[in-house]
């Protein structure tokens, strides 16, 4: 394996430090490093940051390889610098084998860009009503330790309450996609003043929130931790907040679009702002950001959610939910939390490597740059400006809602265990 | 005029006033024996149904025709829709038939919002009614019944029940107006707070609290909960249709708990104004909103609403389609005179 000089890189964005990295581990970091017959990167200006880890990733294969596969998800993970992702389980089949897990995961180690952690189904077929065999696919190669419906919410107390007992066993942790089904039958956007305006079937941010509440007090009941994906709403902030004062075990993700958007722009009846959870308010994404910040919300999570275009370019009620993201997650971040204030590129390297791959029990990934470590790396140079132009993602699908918009920041270079994915903001 | 006709709060005060007076100018052709203009002639309408509305329909048909256009009707029942096809392959359709204008009826809120900003298609749209948001030209023939009933004299202050043609150049300014009924899933309402707002009335929705939007304080109108208060002095009021379903999904409890909190009866017809109409946009549920005696009496509108209807749609698409001469040049002229 070949050796590598990062030169002159903020670690973190604090300190100047040159990076050597050699047999797929951080060899040295210092000044003045020199290595004869290293590849070397200039960094000057540039930020180092851990590789990303996304909690929550849908790479659609097996079943709807027309919009996405593991190895096109990946190279879209690789150019937006991460360097593990968790594959949610709603394929088809369902991730609710050992069987589809270990599939997922060898199409990850085969396509070479990032490593792929499946998650495991909650229940057989997602369908909420019989526990999947969590524990085989625990066992299993794949070695899943997040188990998630995602897409659908496990509603029955009894069957939620099982699987975060169960799950104790091998330090599992279940995901949950918190959604009152009958509160949200048909539910088109977010239920407030524009939801009204607009005749569309509201969302309303209490279906989240009775979830979350009814969740963090049955992980308390039995001692297991939960985890709440995607959590839209200052209403959800606040009951993690409350668990959390409580020291119960729950962690919870934001995705970039819910730092951003709001429902304002579901006025344009675009599909594209079609997501669920649906998009906020302004006060929520407010709240969302001072949740990240403060740290009640532990990471920036994905859902990156890829269509085929047919699936979008059709009217509001009739298009699929969901956007991209792997692509455009660390610059939205870079505008909102960055850019804004509210947390330096140390946090971003917490909310976006060390927590997530803590709370997936990732080893190898979310480690301090330091010698002896993995060389899990990524560059970013905060100074870039572009405009998100779908057409150049690696992405299969371009449900992007960031299309024509300028959003900072750059992935420059991205390094999975001292092999570049990305050099030059170009796949390798 | 803008190019399409998606939502009635697009519309200003002065594209509003110049829909109803020219519909004004068009009813004028339905006393003749012979009910038709060449203004659009060479021109083709198509009315895109993807929901049954035979009422709608029929009046965007009529109205066409009476300017002499090409009507298709497309319905969606029994088409290549129904097997699939998607939005945007029917509107390239059309479009490579030469459609110049497609009136849409569609339950999805927002698809003629599509349709008109989408690449599909480079005719006027005309929204027929979409999904639970907006109902347009519902609203314009609501509008132009109430301005012929309700509008004031030339020198202002209330003149009620004149004859057909004396809305011209009117607004509803100070009018009260109260709307009954199924709000949250009404596109007619929406329609009829944005434009008759926009026209000076004073709007006051009525209904259970269950069949309101969230946000509906933030509506430009009043709100209440209480049928009885709301109908003293009120000039018009309207009542929206209410599907017994409804029930089902608990928006009330049963049909007879409705009808007898919000629905309009004989008692309290009596207590209306002696001038006030009562309107409804049909097709009537006879004893749930309104009791036979309501409907059948002289004060309710329902029927020259419909013929309204006609007028209003053909001031739309000649105003859509047409152009910018008078829609009656020797009529207006002789009228001049």
């Amino acid at each position: 394996m070949s050796t590598t000089l990062i030169r002159g890189a903020q670690v973190l964005g604090g300190e100047t430090r040159d990076v050597l990295i050699d047999g797929g581990l951080v060899a040295a970091v210092g000044t003045g490093l020199a290595a004869d017959g290293a590849e070397v990167y200039e960094a000057a200006g540039q930020i180092l940051l851990p590789g990303l880890v996304d909690l929550h990733t849908h790479l659609r294969e097996p079943g709807r390889e027309d919009s996405e596969t593991v190895l096109t998800g990946t190279r879209a993970a690789a150019l937006g610098g991460f360097t593990a992702v968790h594959a949610m389980a709603n394929t088809f089949p369902v991730a609710d084998t050992a069987g589809v897990v270990e599939q997922v995961w060898r199409l990850g180690r085969e396509s070479g860009y990032c490593d792929v952690q499946p998650v495991g189904a909650v229940t057989v077929g997602l369908a909420g009503k019989q526990l999947a065999e969590l524990g085989a696919m625990a066992d299993s190669a794949a070695g899943v330790r997040v188990f998630s419906d995602d897409g659908k919410c496990v509603d029955d107390a009894v069957i939620m309450r099982r699987a975060l007992e169960y799950v104790k066993a091998f330090d599992g942790v279940i995901a949950q996609h918190a959604q009152e089904p009958r509160l949200t039958e048909g539910a088109q956007m977010n239920e407030g003043v524009v939801s009204g305006e607009l005749g569309l079937r509201g969302w309303p941010a209490v279906a989240e929130e009775s979830v979350i509440a009814r969740d963090v007090l049955l992980a308390a009941h039995v001692g297991s931790r939960v985890h709440v994906c995607h959590l839209s709403t200052a209403g959800s902030v606040e009951i993690v907040r409350w668990a959390k004062s409580k020291g119960w075990d729950v962690t919870a993700e934001v995705t970039p679009h819910h730092l951003l958007l709001t429902d304002e722009l579901v006025r344009t009846y675009d599909p594209v702002y079609k997501v669920n959870p649906p998009l906020r308010t302004e006060a929520d994404v407010l709240a969302l950001r001072e949740a990240l910040a403060d740290g009640t919300i532990d990471c920036v999570a994905t859902d990156h959610a890829p269509h085929p275009h047919e699936d979008k370019d059709c009217e509001w009620a009739a298009a699929a939910m969901g956007m991209v993201g792997l692509e455009t997650a660390l610059s939205v971040v870079q505008h909102t939390m960055v850019d804004t204030g509210l947390l330096d590129w140390a946090g971003v390297a917490d909310r976006m490597s060390f927590r997530p791959a803590a709370i997936g029990r990732l080893a190898g990934h979310g480690r301090p740059i330091a010698a002896g470590e993995p060389a899990n790396l990524t560059l970013v140079d905060p100074a870039y400006r572009g405009v998100v132009n779908p057409a150049g993602f690696a992405s299969r699908s371009r449900n992007t809602p960031y299309e024509g918009r300028e959003l900072p920041g750059r992935v420059t270079a991205t390094f999975l265990r001292g092999t570049a994915t990305v050099r030059d903001g170009k796949l390798v | 005029m803008k190019r399409h006709l998606i939502s009635a709060a697009d519309l200003t005060h002065d594209d509003a006033t110049l829909i109803l007076d020219t519909a004004e100018e068009l009813a004028r052709i339905a006393g003749r024996s012979i009910k038709k203009l060449p203004t659009l002639r060479g021109r083709t309408v198509v009315n895109l149904f993807f929901e049954d509305s035979t009422r709608t329909r029929i009046s965007f048909e009529a109205a066409a025709k009476r300017l002499s256009a090409d009507v298709i009707n497309f319905s969606a029942k029994g088409s290549s829709v129904s097997k699939g096809e998607s939005l945007k392959d029917t509107a390239l359709t059309l479009q490579a038939m030469g459609a110049d204008a497609v009136v849409i009826r569609h339950p999805s809120s927002g698809a003629p919002h599509r349709l008109a900003t989408s690449d599909w298609i480079g005719g006027s749209v005309v929204n027929a009614g979409d999904g639970t948001h907006e109902h347009p030209t519902q609203a314009l023939l609501d509008a132009f019944t109430m301005r012929r009933h309700l509008a004031g004299g030339p020198g202002g202050g209330p003149t009620f029940h004149r004859g057909p043609g004396d809305g011209t150049g009117r607004d509803l300014a100070g009018r009260r107006i109260t709307v009954v009924g199924d709000v949250l899933h009404s596109r007619v309402a929406r329609s009829n707070v944005a434009l008759l707002t926009t026209l000076g009335a004073r709007v006051t929705l009525v209904a259970p609290p269950t069949l309101l939007p969230i946000g509906v304080e933030h509506w430009p109108c009043e709100v209440s909960y209480d049928l009885d208060r709301a109908l003293a002095g009120c000039d018009a009021v309207m009542m929206l249709r209410v599907q017994s379903e409804r029930m089902n999904a608990a928006f009330f409890p049963t049909e007879r708990e409705y009808s007898r909190r919000y629905g309009l009866d004989g008692t309290r017809m009596a207590a209306l104004p002696e001038h006030a109409i009562v309107m409804h946009p049909g097709p009537m549920n006879r004893g749930m909103e309104i009791t036979a005696e309501v409907a059948d009496s002289g004060r309710c509108t329902a029927v020259e609403q419909v013929a309204n209807g006609v007028s209003v749609r053909m001031a739309v698409l000649y105003l859509l389609l047409g152009g910018n001469e008078p829609a009656v040049t020797t009529h207006r002229t002789e009228e001049s005179k």
